[in-house]
C-alpha cells in the first residue's frame, strides 16, 4: 500500500510551504484586497515564476519542468493555504492542462513553453451568466475564424494575455485560443465578493481566434478539462480548511471567556473535531483524484467529482465556523478570517457549484454500476 | 502513489492466502451476523487453534507468548485476507485484542504461563468487565466494590455491556478499591473466573430487539490477591494500557452503504429523484473519505511509521451515515417502509433490522461526542472539559 505522496513530493511541499510563509503572507493578500486598481499581487506572481511553479506538470520537451501531477497537487495546497493572489489557477490549471489533452502538437511547443516561462497568463473563458455554462446553449460563437460575444465573469480575465474560450460552432461547440491583446477584445473587471482573484467580463467582437482540439467536441473536452481542474482546485481548497483549522483551533486555546479558554467547550471543541473529520474526508478524497489524475485512471471522472465536493464543503464548514469560534473579532476586516471565506465560496463555484459537481458523480456511478 | 503491496507484503498475503485456501470457504456473500451458538463457538474454537498452530494467531506479538512477531501491516493483511473467508472470529477479538495483553503487560509470570497460550489457542475465552450503569462514557467513574479480606478481595457490584460474558472463560474487572480517594485513583483490576457461583451474566433485551451484550451481576465474589494487575489504587493506569490495545480498525462497512440503497433505488425507479441523486453523492463522498482514509493508515504502516490520529474519525462517519441511509430507504418506500419483516420486505427487510442498530452504533465504543472531545483533546491539543471530579474523594461526587 503507497497511498501518500513520496518522500521527494513531501519535500517540494515544505520548500514550497516555506517560501509562501515568508513571501505570500495574508498582508500581500491584503494588498490586492485594499488596492482597488490591483489585480493581483506581481511581486509575489514574479517569484512563483522564478520558482518555475507553472512548468511543474509541463513536460520538458515543452519547456516545463517535467515534473508531474503529484507534484502540482502539493504545490497546490501550499497555495490555497497561502491565499496566493495570483493568476496561478487560471494558468496552470486550465489554461495549460487545455493545451495539453487538446491542444495540437505545434501549439503546445508553442504555448507551453510560454506558460511556464511566465510569458503568457491564462484564462479559462466559460461563464456566460446565471448557471453553469451548457456546451449546447452557448450564446459566444466561433466562425471557424473569429469570435464572437460576451462571457462573464472570467477569472483573471483582466490580466490574462491569452484565453481558451467555450464557444458555440455549428452545431456543437469548439474550445478557441484568443490573444486577449489582440484586436476586437474588450475587458472590463468586474467587482467579485473575491478581490484577492480578479475577475473580468470579456467581449469578443470579431476577436481572431484558432481551435483547440477538433470542431465540435468541446462539450468532452470541457468536462475533461474541469475533471483535471476540480482535483487541483481541491487541493487549494484543502489548504484553505487546513490553515482555518489551524487559525480556529490557536484562537480557542488563546481566547479566555468566563475566566477559560474558550476550546474547553463542548461546543466549540466538538465544533472544531467536525472540521478535523471534514478535512480528512477531502484529504482522503483529494489524494484519490492526484492518484486518478497522475495515471489518467479510468476513475477519474468520480474521483475528481469526489474530491471537489469533499473538498468545497470542507473549506466552505472550515471557513465560516473559522469565524464563528473567533466570535466579533472574526467579523473585523482587520483579522483574516474574512479572507478565507472570501476564497472558499469562489473556489467552491468557479468551476461548477457541488449541485453540478454531485450529478455528474451520481451518473459516473450509474454508468459504473449499471444494472 | 499506487495502491499494490511491496514485494515483501505481496509475499506475506500469499501466504496467508495459502492458508487460509488450506482451511476455509471463501464467504458466498450473504454472510449475515453470527450467533453465539455452541455450534459457532465450537467452529471459532476450533479456528482458531489451527491460526495459532499455523503462527496466523496474533501476528504482531512476540513469538515468546505464541505470536509470529510481525508487523503491524502484516496483521492488516492478514485481517484483509481473513475477512474474505467464512471465518469464525468474533469471539476472540476481545480478549485477545484488550484483556490477554493486559495480562501480559501487568501479570505475574504464573499468569503468563497459566493464561496466555490457552487463549492464543482459543481454549479459553475472555471478556472484559469495566462498563457500568453509571460508569459508560465516564468509565472511571465505576462503583463495583472490592474489599480486602485476608488475603482475598470479596468483590460485589454489576458490570453492562459486556460482550461474551456468558461464553467467557475468564474476565479483567475494573473495581473500586478506596471509595475515599479521588475517581481515577482509588481503582484496582482483577482477573476474575467467570465460572465461579458468585458471577452471574444476564442477557440485555436491547431495543433493537436482539439480546448480544450482558449485565454481569458479582455477589461476593472471592479473589485471591494474587489475581490483581498492577497495584491497589494503580487500575486506571491498567485499564488505559487495555483500551490503548484496541485492534487496528479494518472493519469495512457496518451495514448496507451507499451502493446498496442506490441498487435498491434502481429497483424501485426512484433513482432520478434529484433529492436522493444529492444524498447519494454525499454519501459516497463521506463513504469513500473513510474508506481511503483507512488506506492512508495502511500506508503509514507500510512506511514502518505509526498509524496517525486519522483512524478516530472512522465511527462517526459509518455510524451517522449508517442511521442516515436507513432513514431515506425507509422514507423512499413511505408508509410500507414501516413494515420489517424479512420475508417479505425488500432487501430481506436490511434497511429496518439496522435502522434499529444504528444508535447502538453510535454509542458502542465510545458515542459520537466522546469521539469527538478526543479528536479535540488528543489530536488539536484543546483543554479537558471542566472537571468536577479531580481531587475529590469519589464518594463524595454526585451520582444519577
Amino acid at each position: 500500500m503507497n497511498f501518500d505522496f513520496s518522500e521527494d513530493q513531501k519535500f517540494l511541499a515544505g520548500e514550497a510551504r516555506k517560501f509562501l510563509e515568508n513571501r505570500c503572507t495574508t498582508a500581500h493578500v491584503r494588498e490586492v484586497l485594499d488596492d482597488e486598481n490591483k489585480s493581483h499581487n506581481e511581486d509575489v506572481w514574479n517569484q512563483v515564476v522564478e520558482m518555475g511553479w507553472l512548468g511543474t506538470a509541463i513536460p520538458e520537451e515543452y519547456g516545463g519542468l517535467g515534473l508531474g501531477m503529484l507534484e502540482l497537487c502539493v504545490i497546490a495546497e501550499e497555495m490555497g493555504r497561502a491565499l496566493a493572489p495570483v493568476p496561478f489557477a487560471s494558468t496552470a490549471y486550465f489554461f495549460a492542462e487545455a493545451l495539453k489533452i487538446a491542444g495540437s502538437e505545434d501549439q503546445k511547443k508553442d504555448l507551453l513553453a510560454k506558460v511556464a516561462s511566465g510569458e503568457i497568463v491564462g484564462c479559462y473563458a466559460a461563464s456566460e451568466g446565471p448557471g453553469n455554462p451548457d456546451a449546447s446553449k452557448l450564446s459566444v460563437s466561433f466562425d471557424g475564424s473569429k469570435v464572437s460575444g460576451t462571457k462573464i465573469p472570467v477569472t483573471d480575465g483582466d490580466i490574462a494575455t491569452h484565453a481558451i474560450v467555450l464557444a458555440k460552432e455549428g452545431s456543437g461547440a469548439s474550445l478557441v485560443l484568443v490573444d486577449l491583446t489582440g484586436d476586437g477584445v474588450t475587458r472590463k473587471p468586474v467587482q467579485t465578493l473575491e478581490p484577492t482573484r480578479s475577475h473580468a467580463e470579456i467581449k469578443f467582437d470579431g476577436a481572431p481566434g484558432t481551435r483547440i482540439g477538433p470542431a465540435g467536441q468541446a462539450a468532452d473536452l470541457n468536462d475533461a478539462i474541469l475533471n483535471r481542474a476540480a482535483v487541483l482546485l481541491a487541493f487549494e481548497q484543502l489548504g484553505g480548511a487546513d490553515r482555518c483549522l489551524e487559525m480556529a483551533t490557536e484562537f480557542a486555546k488563546e481566547r479566555f471567556a468566563f475566566g477559560r479558554p474558550i476550546g474547553g467547550n463542548q461546543a466549540i471543541k466538538h465544533k472544531l473535531a467536525e472540521m478535523y473529520v471534514k478535512n480528512q474526508v477531502a484529504r482522503s478524497n483529494s489524494y484519490y483524484g492526484a492518484w486518478a489524475l497522475s495515471t489518467d485512471a479510468a476513475e477519474l471522472p468520480e474521483a475528481a467529482a469526489a474530491a471537489r465536493l469533499a473538498s468545497s464543503d470542507a473549506f466552505w464548514f472550515a471557513s465560516k465556523e473559522n469565524i464563528q469560534t473567533h466570535g466579533g473579532m472574526g467579523f473585523t476586516w482587520e483579522v483574516d478570517c474574512h479572507l478565507f471565506y472570501r476564497r472558499a465560496k469562489l473556489l467552491a463555484v468557479q468551476a461548477g457549484a457541488p449541485k453540478i459537481w454531485k450529478e455528474k458523480l451520481v451518473s459516473a456511478l450509474e454508468r459504473k454500476n449499471a444494472a | 502513489m499506487d495502491f499494490n503491496d511491496t514485494p515483501e507484503e505481496a509475499e506475506f498475503r500469499a501466504e496467508a492466502r495459502g492458508f487460509l485456501e488450506k482451511h476455509l470457504k471463501l464467504k458466498d456473500g450473504a454472510g449475515g451476523r453470527h450467533r453465539s451458538t455452541d455450534d459457532f463457538l465450537k467452529r471459532a474454537k476450533n479456528w482458531q487453534k489451527t491460526k495459532a498452530e499455523g503462527g496466523f494467531a496474533q501476528i504482531t506479538w512476540p513469538k515468546e507468548w505464541g505470536g509470529r512477531g510481525g508487523t503491524s501491516m502484516q496483521q492488516v493483511i492478514w485481517n484483509q485476507e481473513e475477512g474474505k473467508f467464512d471465518a469464525p472470529t468474533g469471539p476472540f477479538a476481545i480478549g485477545l485484542g484488550m484483556c490477554v495483553p493486559t495480562v501480559i503487560a501487568f501479570g505475574s509470570d504464573d499468569h503468563k504461563k497459566r493464561y496466555v497460550e490457552k487463549a492464543l489457542r482459543g481454549e479459553e475465552i475472555w471478556c472484559q468487565l469495566f462498563s457500568e450503569p453509571a460508569a459508560g462514557s465516564d468509565v472511571a467513574g465505576v462503583k463495583t466494590r472490592a474489599v480486602k479480606d485476608g488475603d482475598e478481595w470479596v468483590i460485589n457490584g454489576q458490570k453492562v455491556w459486556t460482550t461474551g460474558a456468558h461464553f467467557s472463560d475468564y474476565g479483567i474487572v475494573l473495581t473500586r478499591t478506596d471509595p475515599k480517594a479521588p475517581k481515577h485513583k482509588g481503582l484496582t483490576m482483577f482477573i476474575v473466573d467467570m465460572n465461579d457461583p458468585g458471577v452471574e451474566a444476564k442477557p440485555i433485551h436491547q431495543a433493537s430487539g436482539g439480546r448480544e451484550f450482558n449485565e454481569v451481576y458479582f455477589t461476593d465474589v472471592r479473589i485471591p490477591d494474587s489475581d490483581r494487575l498492577g497495584e491497589v489504587g494503580e487500575g486506571w493506569k491498567v485499564a488505559l494500557v487495555t483500551l490503548m490495545n484496541e485492534r487496528l480498525a479494518v472493519g469495512g462497512s457496518p451495514g448496507p452503504d451507499w451502493k446498496e440503497i442506490m441498487d435498491y433505488a434502481r429497483g424501485k425507479g426512484t433513482l432520478s429523484d434529484q433529492a436522493f441523486r444529492e444524498k447519494l453523492a454525499d454519501w459516497y463522498v463521506a463513504a469513500q473519505g473513510y474508506n481511503l482514509t483507512k488506506f492512508r493508515t495502511q500506508t503509514a504502516l507500510s512506511r514502518g511509521g505509526t498509524p496517525g490520529p486519522e483512524n478516530s474519525i472512522g465511527k462517526i462517519i459509518t455510524a451517522n451515515q449508517l442511521q442516515d441511509i436507513c432513514n431515506s430507504a425507509i422514507e423512499m418506500q413511505d408508509h410500507y417502509g414501516i413494515m420489517n419483516d424479512s420475508e417479505t420486505m425488500p432487501a430481506n427487510a436490511i434497511f429496518q433490522q439496522s435502522f434499529m442498530w444504528a444508535p447502538g452504533l453510535r454509542i458502542a465504543g465510545g458515542t459520537d461526542e466522546i469521539l469527538k472531545n478526543i479528536i479535540a483533546e488528543r489530536v488539536l491539543g484543546l483543554p479537558q472539559d471542566v472537571r468536577v471530579d479531580k481531587d475529590v474523594p469519589f464518594e463524595t461526587l454526585k451520582q444519577g
